[in-house]
Protein backbone atom coordinates (compact mmCIF):
# COMPACT_ATOMS: atom_id res chain seq x y z
CA UNK A 1 0.00 0.00 0.00
CA UNK A 2 2.90 2.49 1.11
CA UNK A 3 6.26 2.03 -1.20
CA UNK A 4 9.00 4.17 0.38
CA UNK A 5 12.40 3.41 -1.76
CA UNK A 6 15.46 5.37 -1.02
CA UNK A 7 14.01 8.48 -0.15
CA UNK A 8 16.26 11.44 0.92
CA UNK A 9 15.34 14.99 1.69
CA UNK A 10 17.49 17.60 1.92
CA UNK A 11 16.44 21.45 2.92
CA UNK A 12 18.13 24.28 1.39
CA UNK A 13 17.75 27.75 1.37
CA UNK A 14 18.96 30.19 3.80
CA UNK A 15 22.41 29.18 3.74
CA UNK A 16 21.97 26.10 5.25
CA UNK A 17 21.18 22.97 4.10
CA UNK A 18 19.52 20.00 6.39
CA UNK A 19 19.67 16.53 5.45
CA UNK A 20 16.24 15.91 6.84
CA UNK A 21 15.72 12.87 5.45
CA UNK A 22 19.37 10.04 4.98
CA UNK A 23 17.68 6.69 3.06
CA UNK A 24 14.58 5.50 4.01
CA UNK A 25 13.12 2.68 2.87
CA UNK A 26 9.77 1.10 4.33
CA UNK A 27 7.00 -0.89 2.77
CA UNK A 28 3.26 -0.89 4.71
CA UNK A 29 0.89 -3.73 3.08
CA UNK A 30 -2.61 -2.60 3.07
CA UNK A 31 -4.84 -2.47 6.37
CA UNK A 32 -1.55 -2.83 8.90
CA UNK A 33 -1.25 -0.49 11.67
CA UNK A 34 2.69 0.88 11.61
CA UNK A 35 4.22 2.97 14.17
CA UNK A 36 6.97 5.21 13.44
CA UNK A 37 9.18 6.31 15.87
CA UNK A 38 12.57 8.57 16.28
CA UNK A 39 14.29 11.60 18.30
CA UNK A 40 12.60 14.57 17.36
CA UNK A 41 14.01 16.52 14.90
CA UNK A 42 14.78 12.97 12.83
CA UNK A 43 12.35 13.71 9.90
CA UNK A 44 9.10 12.42 11.19
CA UNK A 45 6.77 14.99 9.75
CA UNK A 46 9.43 15.40 6.52
CA UNK A 47 8.86 11.59 5.99
CA UNK A 48 4.71 11.68 6.14
CA UNK A 49 4.93 15.23 3.77
CA UNK A 50 6.48 13.53 1.28
CA UNK A 51 4.03 10.04 1.37
CA UNK A 52 1.34 12.85 1.70
CA UNK A 53 2.32 14.37 -1.48
CA UNK A 54 3.11 18.23 0.37
CA UNK A 55 7.01 17.70 -0.20
CA UNK A 56 8.60 16.76 -3.28
CA UNK A 57 11.53 14.38 -2.56
CA UNK A 58 15.33 15.24 -2.79
CA UNK A 59 15.84 11.50 -4.53
CA UNK A 60 13.84 8.16 -4.26
CA UNK A 61 10.59 7.19 -4.65
CA UNK A 62 7.60 6.99 -2.95
CA UNK A 63 4.36 5.41 -4.24
CA UNK A 64 1.04 5.02 -2.62
CA UNK A 65 -1.64 2.21 -3.83
CA UNK A 66 1.01 1.68 -6.48
CA UNK A 67 0.85 5.12 -7.96
CA UNK A 68 3.91 7.03 -7.61
CA UNK A 69 3.55 10.29 -5.49
CA UNK A 70 3.01 13.63 -7.27
CA UNK A 71 1.08 15.26 -4.95
CA UNK A 72 -1.58 14.39 -2.56
CA UNK A 73 -2.77 11.14 -3.33
CA UNK A 74 -6.39 9.73 -3.56
CA UNK A 75 -7.35 8.46 -0.30
CA UNK A 76 -4.84 9.64 2.01
CA UNK A 77 -6.01 11.61 4.96
CA UNK A 78 -3.72 13.08 6.79
CA UNK A 79 -3.75 13.92 10.99
CA UNK A 80 -1.49 17.14 11.42
CA UNK A 81 0.70 17.49 14.59
CA UNK A 82 -0.53 20.93 15.03
CA UNK A 83 -4.49 20.42 15.87
CA UNK A 84 -4.93 23.63 17.10
CA UNK A 85 -3.64 24.84 13.19
CA UNK A 86 -5.45 23.01 10.84
CA UNK A 87 -9.44 22.87 12.24
CA UNK A 88 -10.76 26.24 10.69
CA UNK A 89 -11.24 28.43 13.11
CA UNK A 90 -14.46 30.17 11.39
CA UNK A 91 -16.07 27.09 10.51
CA UNK A 92 -18.21 25.15 13.34
CA UNK A 93 -17.07 21.44 14.25
CA UNK A 94 -19.59 19.68 11.41
CA UNK A 95 -18.94 21.99 8.99
CA UNK A 96 -15.11 21.19 9.59
CA UNK A 97 -15.87 17.77 8.64
CA UNK A 98 -17.88 18.77 6.28
CA UNK A 99 -15.95 20.33 3.65
CA UNK A 100 -13.43 17.65 2.42
CA UNK A 101 -16.87 16.17 1.74
CA UNK A 102 -17.95 18.95 -0.23
CA UNK A 103 -14.95 19.30 -2.15
CA UNK A 104 -15.82 15.59 -3.25
CA UNK A 105 -19.24 16.15 -4.30
CA UNK A 106 -21.84 14.18 -1.66
CA UNK A 107 -24.61 15.30 -1.67
CA UNK A 108 -26.34 17.52 1.26
CA UNK A 109 -28.20 14.08 3.06
CA UNK A 110 -25.24 12.07 2.96
CA UNK A 111 -22.79 14.72 4.24
CA UNK A 112 -24.77 15.23 7.26
CA UNK A 113 -25.22 11.50 7.73
CA UNK A 114 -21.64 11.02 7.41
CA UNK A 115 -20.77 14.12 9.85
CA UNK A 116 -22.82 12.76 12.59
CA UNK A 117 -21.66 9.11 11.81
CA UNK A 118 -17.72 10.16 12.12
CA UNK A 119 -18.57 12.67 15.28
CA UNK A 120 -20.19 9.62 17.48
CA UNK A 121 -17.57 7.93 16.38
CA UNK A 122 -14.57 9.73 18.14
CA UNK A 123 -17.20 10.54 20.78
CA UNK A 124 -18.03 14.37 20.31
CA UNK A 125 -21.48 13.88 19.10
CA UNK A 126 -23.03 16.98 21.09
CA UNK A 127 -20.15 19.06 19.70
CA UNK A 128 -21.50 19.25 16.28
CA UNK A 129 -21.85 23.00 16.28
CA UNK A 130 -19.57 24.13 18.80
CA UNK A 131 -16.37 26.20 16.95
CA UNK A 132 -12.84 24.40 17.39
CA UNK A 133 -11.59 27.23 19.77
CA UNK A 134 -14.47 26.66 22.34
CA UNK A 135 -13.04 22.65 22.95
CA UNK A 136 -10.47 21.29 24.86
CA UNK A 137 -6.71 20.42 22.66
CA UNK A 138 -8.06 16.99 23.07
CA UNK A 139 -11.23 17.31 21.96
CA UNK A 140 -9.78 18.94 18.70
CA UNK A 141 -7.96 16.73 17.90
CA UNK A 142 -10.77 14.53 18.37
CA UNK A 143 -12.27 16.34 15.34
CA UNK A 144 -9.29 16.29 13.45
CA UNK A 145 -9.74 13.12 13.74
CA UNK A 146 -13.23 12.66 12.65
CA UNK A 147 -12.37 14.62 9.96
CA UNK A 148 -10.23 12.14 8.71
CA UNK A 149 -12.38 9.71 9.02
CA UNK A 150 -15.45 11.50 7.62
CA UNK A 151 -13.65 11.41 3.83
CA UNK A 152 -13.45 7.75 4.24
CA UNK A 153 -9.26 7.07 3.29
CA UNK A 154 -7.41 4.19 2.72
CA UNK A 155 -4.62 5.66 4.03
CA UNK A 156 -4.58 7.39 7.59
CA UNK A 157 -1.04 9.47 8.31
CA UNK A 158 -1.13 10.39 12.03
CA UNK A 159 1.87 12.93 13.17
CA UNK A 160 2.43 12.65 16.45
CA UNK A 161 -1.12 13.69 17.35
CA UNK A 162 -1.27 13.22 21.08
CA UNK A 163 1.39 14.92 21.72
CA UNK A 164 0.00 17.91 23.27
CA UNK A 165 -2.78 16.63 25.37
CA UNK A 166 -2.51 15.31 28.89
CA UNK A 167 -1.80 11.27 29.72
CA UNK A 168 -5.73 10.70 30.34
CA UNK A 169 -6.91 11.82 27.71
CA UNK A 170 -3.35 10.57 25.51
CA UNK A 171 -4.57 7.24 26.77
CA UNK A 172 -8.16 7.58 25.66
CA UNK A 173 -7.35 8.94 21.99
CA UNK A 174 -5.04 5.89 21.83
CA UNK A 175 -7.48 3.58 22.31
CA UNK A 176 -9.64 5.44 19.81
CA UNK A 177 -6.90 5.43 16.60
CA UNK A 178 -6.99 1.63 17.53
CA UNK A 179 -10.59 1.24 17.10
CA UNK A 180 -10.74 3.21 14.22
CA UNK A 181 -8.63 1.60 12.63
CA UNK A 182 -9.93 -2.25 13.52
CA UNK A 183 -13.56 -0.11 12.49
CA UNK A 184 -12.41 1.22 8.98
CA UNK A 185 -10.00 -1.06 8.26
CA UNK A 186 -7.98 1.71 6.82
CA UNK A 187 -3.75 1.16 6.60
CA UNK A 188 -2.35 3.29 9.18
CA UNK A 189 1.33 5.05 9.41
CA UNK A 190 1.68 6.40 12.84
CA UNK A 191 4.26 8.59 13.91
CA UNK A 192 5.17 9.22 17.60
CA UNK A 193 8.31 10.14 19.77
CA UNK A 194 6.65 7.92 22.65
CA UNK A 195 7.74 4.71 22.81
CA UNK A 196 5.31 3.26 24.90
CA UNK A 197 3.10 4.72 22.68
CA UNK A 198 4.42 3.51 19.43
CA UNK A 199 4.42 -0.41 21.22
CA UNK A 200 1.37 0.13 22.36
CA UNK A 201 -0.63 0.87 19.26
CA UNK A 202 1.47 -0.63 16.34
CA UNK A 203 1.59 -4.04 15.00
CA UNK A 204 5.12 -3.16 13.66
CA UNK A 205 7.45 -0.55 14.98
CA UNK A 206 9.55 1.14 12.62
CA UNK A 207 12.56 2.89 14.53
CA UNK A 208 14.16 6.24 12.98
CA UNK A 209 17.67 6.98 13.74
CA UNK A 210 18.99 10.81 14.21
CA UNK A 211 19.64 12.62 10.83
CA UNK A 212 20.64 11.90 8.64
CA UNK A 213 17.75 9.36 9.39
CA UNK A 214 17.35 5.64 8.52
CA UNK A 215 15.64 3.08 9.33
CA UNK A 216 17.49 1.19 12.41
CA UNK A 217 15.17 -1.40 13.04
CA UNK A 218 11.61 -2.63 11.80
CA UNK A 219 10.12 -4.80 14.70
CA UNK A 220 7.16 -6.73 14.58
CA UNK A 221 5.17 -6.60 17.57
CA UNK A 222 3.58 -9.80 18.50
CA UNK A 223 1.01 -8.65 20.92
CA UNK A 224 -2.64 -9.76 20.79
CA UNK A 225 -4.93 -7.32 18.87
CA UNK A 226 -6.85 -6.84 21.55
CA UNK A 227 -4.78 -4.18 23.67
CA UNK A 228 -6.16 -2.59 27.12
CA UNK A 229 -4.44 0.25 28.43
CA UNK A 230 -3.89 -1.66 31.86
CA UNK A 231 -3.26 -5.06 30.67
CA UNK A 232 -1.39 -4.51 27.63
CA UNK A 233 1.44 -1.98 29.36
CA UNK A 234 1.67 -4.05 32.20
CA UNK A 235 2.29 -7.19 30.56
CA UNK A 236 5.74 -8.25 30.25
CA UNK A 237 5.86 -8.90 26.43
CA UNK A 238 5.11 -5.26 26.52
CA UNK A 239 7.85 -4.37 28.75
CA UNK A 240 10.31 -6.57 26.44
CA UNK A 241 9.47 -4.97 23.34
CA UNK A 242 9.63 -1.68 24.58
CA UNK A 243 13.02 -1.89 26.51
CA UNK A 244 13.75 -3.23 23.11
CA UNK A 245 13.13 -0.24 21.54
CA UNK A 246 14.06 2.27 23.98
CA UNK A 247 17.77 0.72 23.93
CA UNK A 248 17.89 0.49 20.07
CA UNK A 249 17.09 3.98 20.15
CA UNK A 250 19.79 5.12 22.89
CA UNK A 251 22.54 3.22 21.13
CA UNK A 252 21.78 5.16 17.85
CA UNK A 253 22.16 8.33 19.76
CA UNK A 254 25.53 7.07 21.46
CA UNK A 255 27.06 5.61 18.10
CA UNK A 256 26.73 9.48 16.61
CA UNK A 257 29.53 11.61 18.04
CA UNK A 258 28.02 15.15 18.51
CA UNK A 259 24.93 14.65 19.25
CA UNK B 1 -29.33 46.48 30.14
CA UNK B 2 -27.35 48.56 32.29
CA UNK B 3 -24.28 47.80 30.88
CA UNK B 4 -25.70 48.74 27.55
CA UNK B 5 -26.86 51.98 28.99
CA UNK B 6 -23.16 52.41 30.47
CA UNK B 7 -21.64 51.16 27.34
CA UNK B 8 -23.99 54.43 25.48
CA UNK B 9 -23.08 56.62 27.90
CA UNK B 10 -19.21 56.43 27.56
CA UNK B 11 -20.08 56.36 23.87
CA UNK B 12 -22.13 59.50 23.73
CA UNK B 13 -20.72 61.20 26.66
CA UNK B 14 -17.95 63.28 25.21
CA UNK B 15 -20.01 64.58 22.20
CA UNK B 16 -22.46 65.49 24.67
CA UNK B 17 -19.39 67.40 26.97
CA UNK B 18 -18.59 69.12 23.85
CA UNK B 19 -21.55 69.81 22.22
CA UNK B 20 -22.59 71.58 25.61
CA UNK B 21 -19.37 73.21 25.77
CA UNK B 22 -19.98 74.72 22.43
CA UNK B 23 -23.34 75.59 22.97
CA UNK B 24 -22.17 77.93 26.02
CA UNK B 25 -18.88 78.95 24.49
CA UNK B 26 -21.13 80.48 21.36
CA UNK B 27 -23.33 81.75 23.40
CA UNK B 28 -23.97 85.10 22.40
CA UNK B 29 -21.49 84.98 19.84
CA UNK B 30 -21.49 88.29 16.80
CA UNK B 31 -18.67 87.05 15.12
CA UNK B 32 -20.08 86.78 11.83
CA UNK B 33 -17.45 83.23 10.83
CA UNK B 34 -18.49 81.83 14.62
CA UNK B 35 -21.56 81.64 14.84
CA UNK B 36 -23.85 80.31 18.12
CA UNK B 37 -24.77 76.90 18.15
CA UNK B 38 -27.75 77.70 18.42
CA UNK B 39 -28.14 79.75 15.35
CA UNK B 40 -26.67 76.47 13.67
CA UNK B 41 -29.30 74.64 14.92
CA UNK B 42 -32.01 76.49 14.57
CA UNK B 43 -31.23 76.82 10.41
CA UNK B 44 -30.69 73.18 10.42
CA UNK B 45 -34.33 72.10 9.56
CA UNK B 46 -34.85 74.54 6.88
CA UNK B 47 -31.44 73.78 5.33
CA UNK B 48 -31.39 69.62 5.20
CA UNK B 49 -35.24 69.23 3.59
CA UNK B 50 -36.30 66.34 1.96
CA UNK B 51 -35.76 68.30 -1.42
CA UNK B 52 -31.83 68.71 -0.32
CA UNK B 53 -31.31 64.82 0.46
CA UNK B 54 -32.73 63.98 -2.63
CA UNK B 55 -30.26 66.38 -4.56
CA UNK B 56 -27.21 66.42 -2.81
CA UNK B 57 -26.82 63.70 -0.09
CA UNK B 58 -28.22 60.85 -1.98
CA UNK B 59 -25.92 61.59 -4.84
CA UNK B 60 -23.06 62.24 -2.39
CA UNK B 61 -24.39 58.66 -1.02
CA UNK B 62 -24.61 56.71 -4.30
CA UNK B 63 -20.91 57.92 -5.18
CA UNK B 64 -19.75 56.98 -1.98
CA UNK B 65 -20.68 53.99 -2.02
CA UNK B 66 -19.87 52.61 -5.30
CA UNK B 67 -16.50 54.12 -5.21
CA UNK B 68 -15.49 52.88 -1.55
CA UNK B 69 -17.62 49.45 -2.71
CA UNK B 70 -15.20 49.40 -5.83
CA UNK B 71 -12.03 50.22 -3.87
CA UNK B 72 -13.02 47.42 -1.40
CA UNK B 73 -13.38 44.96 -3.98
CA UNK B 74 -10.83 45.42 -6.37
CA UNK B 75 -8.27 46.31 -3.39
CA UNK B 76 -9.43 42.49 -2.54
CA UNK B 77 -9.19 40.65 -5.67
CA UNK B 78 -5.90 42.50 -6.67
CA UNK B 79 -4.14 41.81 -2.63
CA UNK B 80 -5.28 37.98 -3.11
CA UNK B 81 -3.50 37.76 -6.53
CA UNK B 82 -0.83 39.76 -5.42
CA UNK B 83 -0.37 38.21 -2.53
CA UNK B 84 -0.94 34.46 -3.84
CA UNK B 85 1.90 34.57 -6.38
CA UNK B 86 5.55 35.35 -5.08
CA UNK B 87 6.90 36.33 -8.02
CA UNK B 88 4.28 38.85 -8.98
CA UNK B 89 4.36 40.16 -5.42
CA UNK B 90 7.90 40.85 -5.60
CA UNK B 91 7.58 42.52 -8.72
CA UNK B 92 4.77 45.13 -7.95
CA UNK B 93 5.86 45.38 -4.03
CA UNK B 94 7.59 48.92 -4.95
CA UNK B 95 5.43 49.93 -7.09
CA UNK B 96 2.73 49.96 -4.81
CA UNK B 97 4.56 51.25 -1.80
CA UNK B 98 5.43 54.17 -4.42
CA UNK B 99 1.62 54.69 -4.99
CA UNK B 100 0.70 54.46 -1.61
CA UNK B 101 3.64 57.09 -0.77
CA UNK B 102 1.07 59.70 -3.08
CA UNK B 103 -0.96 61.37 -1.16
CA UNK B 104 -4.36 60.63 -2.76
CA UNK B 105 -5.84 64.20 -2.75
CA UNK B 106 -2.94 64.94 -5.00
CA UNK B 107 -4.09 62.52 -7.80
CA UNK B 108 -7.35 64.29 -8.37
CA UNK B 109 -5.88 67.31 -10.32
CA UNK B 110 -4.37 64.36 -12.56
CA UNK B 111 -7.62 62.30 -13.11
CA UNK B 112 -10.01 65.41 -13.69
CA UNK B 113 -7.73 66.16 -16.27
CA UNK B 114 -7.51 62.27 -17.93
CA UNK B 115 -11.24 61.48 -17.05
CA UNK B 116 -13.17 64.95 -17.25
CA UNK B 117 -15.43 66.77 -14.63
CA UNK B 118 -18.69 64.14 -14.50
CA UNK B 119 -19.49 61.68 -11.90
CA UNK B 120 -17.50 58.83 -13.41
CA UNK B 121 -14.09 60.50 -12.09
CA UNK B 122 -15.87 61.54 -8.74
CA UNK B 123 -16.06 58.05 -8.07
CA UNK B 124 -12.66 57.23 -9.38
CA UNK B 125 -11.30 59.47 -6.68
CA UNK B 126 -12.59 57.72 -3.85
CA UNK B 127 -11.06 54.52 -5.93
CA UNK B 128 -8.08 56.09 -5.99
CA UNK B 129 -8.20 57.09 -2.40
CA UNK B 130 -9.61 54.24 -0.89
CA UNK B 131 -8.05 50.89 -2.75
CA UNK B 132 -4.85 51.01 -0.67
CA UNK B 133 -5.18 50.29 2.42
CA UNK B 134 -7.51 47.31 1.55
CA UNK B 135 -5.11 46.11 -1.49
CA UNK B 136 -2.21 46.28 0.92
CA UNK B 137 -3.83 44.72 3.78
CA UNK B 138 -5.22 42.01 1.24
CA UNK B 139 -1.61 41.19 0.38
CA UNK B 140 -0.38 40.82 4.17
CA UNK B 141 -3.32 38.78 5.25
CA UNK B 142 -3.37 36.46 2.34
CA UNK B 143 0.45 35.87 2.58
CA UNK B 144 0.21 35.09 6.13
CA UNK B 145 -2.33 32.53 5.44
CA UNK B 146 -1.49 29.44 8.31
CA UNK B 147 0.34 26.92 5.97
CA UNK B 148 -0.50 23.84 8.32
CA UNK B 149 -4.40 24.94 7.01
CA UNK B 150 -3.20 25.38 3.32
CA UNK B 151 -2.00 21.67 3.75
CA UNK B 152 -4.83 20.27 5.37
CA UNK B 153 -6.69 22.04 1.96
CA UNK B 154 -4.18 20.34 -0.23
CA UNK B 155 -4.41 16.86 1.76
CA UNK B 156 -8.47 17.09 1.50
CA UNK B 157 -8.63 18.77 -2.26
CA UNK B 158 -10.39 21.44 -1.65
CA UNK B 159 -9.54 23.96 -4.05
CA UNK B 160 -10.65 26.53 -6.57
CA UNK B 161 -13.42 28.74 -5.31
CA UNK B 162 -14.47 26.48 -2.44
CA UNK B 163 -11.03 26.88 -1.49
CA UNK B 164 -11.50 30.89 -1.77
CA UNK B 165 -13.85 31.76 0.22
CA UNK B 166 -13.92 28.77 2.71
CA UNK B 167 -9.72 29.16 3.31
CA UNK B 168 -7.97 32.03 1.92
CA UNK B 169 -11.08 34.98 2.24
CA UNK B 170 -11.44 34.05 5.49
CA UNK B 171 -8.33 33.73 6.68
CA UNK B 172 -7.35 36.91 5.72
CA UNK B 173 -10.61 38.62 6.76
CA UNK B 174 -9.08 40.29 9.60
CA UNK B 175 -6.68 42.03 7.96
CA UNK B 176 -9.22 43.21 5.03
CA UNK B 177 -11.19 44.08 7.63
CA UNK B 178 -8.43 46.70 9.57
CA UNK B 179 -7.62 47.82 5.79
CA UNK B 180 -11.70 48.17 4.91
CA UNK B 181 -12.28 50.79 7.65
CA UNK B 182 -8.98 52.59 6.97
CA UNK B 183 -10.64 53.14 3.51
CA UNK B 184 -14.03 53.95 4.65
CA UNK B 185 -13.12 57.17 6.52
CA UNK B 186 -10.25 57.52 3.37
CA UNK B 187 -13.52 57.12 0.36
CA UNK B 188 -15.39 60.17 3.00
CA UNK B 189 -12.72 62.36 2.67
CA UNK B 190 -12.03 61.66 -1.01
CA UNK B 191 -15.76 61.91 -1.87
CA UNK B 192 -15.84 65.43 -0.40
CA UNK B 193 -12.72 66.44 -2.16
CA UNK B 194 -14.02 65.05 -5.06
CA UNK B 195 -16.70 67.41 -4.53
CA UNK B 196 -15.18 70.77 -3.76
CA UNK B 197 -13.34 70.88 -7.41
CA UNK B 198 -15.95 71.13 -10.02
CA UNK B 199 -19.17 69.45 -8.74
CA UNK B 200 -22.85 70.40 -9.17
CA UNK B 201 -24.11 68.88 -6.46
CA UNK B 202 -23.37 66.69 -3.22
CA UNK B 203 -22.11 66.87 0.36
CA UNK B 204 -19.04 68.99 -0.18
CA UNK B 205 -20.34 71.09 -3.34
CA UNK B 206 -23.36 72.45 -1.13
CA UNK B 207 -21.23 72.92 2.15
CA UNK B 208 -18.54 74.81 -0.09
CA UNK B 209 -22.04 76.98 -1.79
CA UNK B 210 -22.90 77.99 1.42
CA UNK B 211 -19.48 79.09 2.29
CA UNK B 212 -19.19 81.19 -1.01
CA UNK B 213 -22.38 82.84 -0.58
CA UNK B 214 -21.70 83.67 3.01
CA UNK B 215 -24.28 81.93 5.08
CA UNK B 216 -22.09 80.83 7.45
CA UNK B 217 -24.67 79.06 9.85
CA UNK B 218 -25.74 76.78 7.27
CA UNK B 219 -21.85 76.18 6.54
CA UNK B 220 -21.66 75.08 9.61
CA UNK B 221 -24.47 72.74 9.01
CA UNK B 222 -23.29 70.83 6.54
CA UNK B 223 -20.22 70.33 8.47
CA UNK B 224 -22.41 68.66 11.21
CA UNK B 225 -23.93 66.27 8.03
CA UNK B 226 -20.72 65.18 7.45
CA UNK B 227 -19.52 64.14 10.42
CA UNK B 228 -22.59 62.48 11.55
CA UNK B 229 -22.75 60.51 8.05
CA UNK B 230 -18.93 59.19 9.31
CA UNK B 231 -20.24 58.45 12.48
CA UNK B 232 -22.76 56.45 11.36
CA UNK B 233 -20.51 54.75 8.86
CA UNK B 234 -18.67 53.69 11.45
CA UNK B 235 -20.99 52.34 13.64
CA UNK B 236 -22.16 50.20 10.73
CA UNK B 237 -19.10 49.33 10.00
CA UNK B 238 -18.76 47.72 13.45
CA UNK B 239 -21.93 46.05 13.03
CA UNK B 240 -21.05 44.46 9.87
CA UNK B 241 -17.53 43.61 11.41
CA UNK B 242 -18.98 41.95 14.27
CA UNK B 243 -20.95 39.09 12.41
CA UNK B 244 -17.95 38.90 9.98
CA UNK B 245 -15.32 38.70 12.65
CA UNK B 246 -16.58 36.59 15.60
CA UNK B 247 -14.60 33.60 15.13
CA UNK B 248 -11.48 35.80 14.67
CA UNK B 249 -13.10 37.73 18.40
CA UNK B 250 -13.58 34.07 19.88
CA UNK B 251 -10.06 33.13 18.77
CA UNK B 252 -8.30 35.77 20.53
CA UNK B 253 -10.28 35.85 23.99
CA UNK B 254 -9.74 31.45 23.95
CA UNK B 255 -6.04 32.86 23.66
CA UNK B 256 -6.03 35.21 26.39
CA UNK B 257 -7.86 33.09 29.03
CA UNK B 258 -4.60 30.98 28.45
CA UNK B 259 -5.57 27.49 25.92
N1 LIG C 1 10.78 23.81 5.80
C1 LIG C 1 11.97 23.50 6.32
N2 LIG C 1 13.08 24.16 5.94
C2 LIG C 1 14.27 23.84 6.46
N3 LIG C 1 14.48 22.88 7.36
C3 LIG C 1 13.43 22.17 7.78
C4 LIG C 1 12.10 22.45 7.29
N4 LIG C 1 11.24 21.60 7.88
C5 LIG C 1 11.99 20.83 8.70
N5 LIG C 1 13.29 21.17 8.64
C6 LIG C 1 14.38 20.54 9.36
O1 LIG C 1 14.37 19.16 9.04
C7 LIG C 1 14.62 18.37 10.19
C8 LIG C 1 13.47 17.40 10.37
O2 LIG C 1 12.27 18.10 10.65
P1 LIG C 1 10.90 17.37 10.94
O3 LIG C 1 9.91 18.43 11.24
O4 LIG C 1 10.60 16.46 9.81
O5 LIG C 1 11.25 16.54 12.23
P2 LIG C 1 10.28 15.72 13.19
O6 LIG C 1 10.89 14.39 13.36
O7 LIG C 1 8.90 15.78 12.72
O8 LIG C 1 10.43 16.55 14.54
P3 LIG C 1 9.39 16.67 15.75
O9 LIG C 1 9.44 15.38 16.50
O10 LIG C 1 9.93 17.80 16.56
O11 LIG C 1 8.07 16.96 15.15
C9 LIG C 1 14.80 19.32 11.34
O12 LIG C 1 16.18 19.49 11.56
C10 LIG C 1 14.20 20.61 10.85
O13 LIG C 1 14.87 21.70 11.40
MG1 LIG D 1 7.13 16.58 13.47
Amino acid sequence: MLEIRSLRKVYGGHGRQVEALGDVTLTVPEGQFVCVVGPSGCGKTTLLRCLGGLLAPTSGEVEVAGQPVTGPPDGLAIVFQEYGRSLFPWLRVAENIELPLKSKGVGRAERRRIVDESLTAVGLGDAAKAYPWQLSGGMQQRVAIARAIAFQPKVLLMDEPFAAVDAQTRADLEDLARTVWQRFGMTVLFVTHDIDEAVYLGQRVVMLSASPTRVLEDLDIDLPDKRDQLATRSGTRFAELRSHVYSRIQEAKIARPGS
Amino acid sequence: MSRALGRAGLLLGLPVILLVTWWFASAGSKSFYQPPLETIIKVFPATWTAARFRSDVLPSLGRLFLGYGLAVLLGIVLGVLIGAHRRLRALVEPLLEFLRAIPPPVLVPILILVAGLGDPTKVLVIVSGGIWPVLLNTVEGVRGVDQVLADTCRTYRICGWLRMRTFILRAASPQIVVGARQALSISIIMMVIGELLGATNGLGYTVVQFQRGFEIPEMWSGVFVLGLLGVLLSLAFTLVERRVLSWYHGVRAAERSGR
